[in-house]
């Protein structure tokens, strides 16, 4: 069985003036794999990651999202993609359910939809005791998950997370991670962009910039055996010294 | 459409739910207006002033009596040579000297026409212009009721009526600046500092990621304000009717229309805010620095803009504020209707527009 590819891009490009953000990256990424997405700060990841999801245009070069294309589609594109910042942006002064009404409207969802998946939600990630509560009052795991089950809200072909694990502690990591490895399952694309390395070890294939460029691309264990290194922290390392 | 009734709501939760926004939409307007109404006034009240009358006759007595009998001046002192004028001032308390000249009734019943110095203490120029207007017209006063006693008709009369406001109420004259400072303050700082909040939230990163166009995003944030708005300006004119006996001359309508095209010139002032801060703390400032005090200091709400300095003049020309008081002023105040205030109101829809193309083209920008 062939593959599907959801992302393809091509050479894409972005420059601010004389300086290259992004320089001729070419990647792709297959549907349902876990694509970790690694960059020291101000390598280009979140310049990057803002042309695949639509709000910034690129200056040269192809991509295609979920079958559509960057500069033609974005609003298409818009409709078939979840993203989830660091942020967790949910607002904090709406209840859980308010949230989830609201983020669902922006979507287009019915409402009937919307009550339903409310539900379903509500249960599986057990808030039915804080479903009216505000969600600033919520614990920022919590936050977090539920952050990342609005963003799926609209079944997303791909989902972008934009470091979601920041300032998040390690056991509440662990299980969302397990999120993560479900949404999988279920068919969804997961392009996550962090700076844990041991977190780029639970990714299928990971792609690491340097500089506006991509310097490695494969699968952690393969990259491990490249560097000749055992931890994916050391091959970012050496990456990131030159 | 679904959508965007979906995102008002939510904009409605955000303003309920926050007691501080909550306090600035509806506590100001009712305590900014009755502040200005009840207790900071510049009318003035019982202000010392001394007399020096040369003539010492009957008529500078009766002038000397019927402002001493007025509530707002009390004699402290009789000078007698030119020289203590300067004494009388330096020693600080008294604001104004009236000095009469030598002859006063001969030279008024001779000549018809006399002549009264009055030296205000201009260091507070409001008051001192105050002062002297009160003072002209007791004097204008006195002459009336001379001229009807003695009914000749050539009797010459300065003609310096206070139209408009001929009781110097000083609450007629602040209410369309309140009103101007208070919708500024709602639709400008507000929506800067809501459309802000999201971006430093991170919420707005995910409104733009979703299908849901920038445009609608605005005017989502928008619209809420507008209704706010809306009731205020309502509230502010039924104070001023009921609690201040204010008579609203003009057309409501005509007033509610020019209203509502302030509220969206001062909300797309606050759409450019927002587009050049970065946090809520700095459209803030911005709207404070930028708008709030222009609006109080340069629009003539407080001090008249002819007595600035030219450079403030010209300068108080592009403040919105200015045309805006300009036409509730006429409105309110002198009753008339839009063939006398279209230029204002042009210029006004001039700005608007201006705002909006500058803060559609800086969003862009932003969104690059």
């Amino acid at each position: 069985m062939i593959k599907q590819n959801v992302i393809e891009a091509t050479q894409l490009t972005k420059k601010f003036g004389n300086f290259t953000a992004v320089n001729a990256i070419t990647f792709k990424v297959a549907k349902g794999e876990i694509f970790g997405f690694l960059g020291a700060n101000g390598a280009g990841k979140t310049t990057a990651m803002k042309m695949l999801i639509g709000i910034s245009n690129p200056t040269s070069g192809q991509a295609n999202v979920a079958g559509f294309d960057v500069y033609k589609n974005a609003e298409d594109i818009k409709k078939n993609i979840g993203y989830m910042s660091q942020k967790f942006a949910l607002y904090d002064d709406l209840t859980v359910k308010e949230n989830i009404t609201f983020f669902g409207g922006i979507y287009g969802l019915k409402r009937a939809v919307i009550k339903e998946k409310a539900t379903v939600l509500i249960d599986e990630l057990g808030l039915h005791d804080v479903a009216n509560d505000l969600v600033g009052s919520l614990p920022l795991g919590w936050k977090q998950k539920l952050a990342f089950s609005v963003a799926l809200l609209h079944n997303p072909k791909i989902i972008f997370l934009d470091e979601p694990t920041g300032g998040v502690d390690p056991i509440t990591r662990r299980q969302f991670w397990e999120l993560i490895y479900k949404t999988a399952d279920n068919g969804t694309t997961v392009f996550v962009t962090t700076h844990y390395m041991d977190e780029a070890e639970y990714c299928d294939r990971v792609s690491i910039m340097v500089d506006g460029k991509i310097e490695a691309l494969d699968t952690p264990k393969k990259l491990k055996e490249q560097f000749k290194v055992n931890s994916m922290n050391d091959v970012f390392l050496k990456l990131a010294r030159g | 459409m679904k959508r965007f009734i979906g995102f008002i709501k939510k904009e409605f939760y955000h303003i309920f739910r926050d007691r501080r926004s909550l306090f600035i939409l509806f506590g100001m307007p009712i305590a900014q207006i009755m502040l200005f109404g009840f207790a900071i006034t510049n009318e003035i009240n019982n202000v010392d002033i001394a007399i020096l009358d040369h003539s010492k006759d009957a008529t500078t007595q009766e002038i000397i009596n019927k402002i001493a009998a007025s509530k707002y001046f009390s004699i402290s002192e009789i000078i007698e040579r030119e020289a203590d004028i300067e004494k009388a001032f330096q020693k600080g308390k008294i604001k104004a000297v009236l000095n009469f000249e030598h002859d006063f009734s001969k030279k008024l019943i001779r000549n018809n026409k006399a002549t009264i110095q009055i030296v205000t203490d201009a260091t507070d120029p409001n008051t001192a212009n105050t002062i002297s207007n009160y003072t002209n017209a007791i004097l204008q006063k006195y002459l009336q009721t001379i001229n009807k006693d003695i009914k000749i008709a050539y009797q010459i009369q300065p003609e310096t009526r206070m139209v408009y406001n001929a009781e110097l109420k000083s609450v007629f004259m602040f209410v369309p600046g309140v009103m101007t400072v208070i919708l500024m303050l709602v639709s400008a700082m507000m929506t800067s500092i809501s459309i802000t909040r999201e971006k430093e939230l991170g919420t707005m990163e995910i409104l733009l990621v979703s299908p849901i166009k920038p445009f609608q995003v605005i005017v989502g944030k928008v619209f809420p304000y507008i209704f706010l708005s809306i009731i205020n300006a309502v509230v502010i004119v039924l104070l001023s009717i009921f609690v201040f006996k204010m008579p609203i001359r003009g057309s409501l309508f005509l007033l509610g229309l020019e209203s509502v095209l302030f509220i969206i010139n001062a909300l797309s002032l606050g759409i450019l805010i927002s587009t050049i801060s970065k946090t809520q703390q700095t459209a803030m400032m911005i709207s404070l620095m930028g708008l709030m005090l222009p609006v109080i200091l340069l629009s003539g709400f407080i001090f008249p803009i002819a007595s600035m300095p030219l450079p403030l003049q010209i300068i108080s020309n592009i403040i919105p504020a200015k045309w805006f008081i300009i036409i509730l002023k006429a409105i309110m105040l002198k009753g008339v209707g839009i063939s006398f205030i279209w230029k204002e109101t042009l210029i006004l829809v001039g700005m608007t527009l201006f705002f909006m193309g500058l803060s559609i083209k800086k969003y862009k920008i932003r969104l690059e």
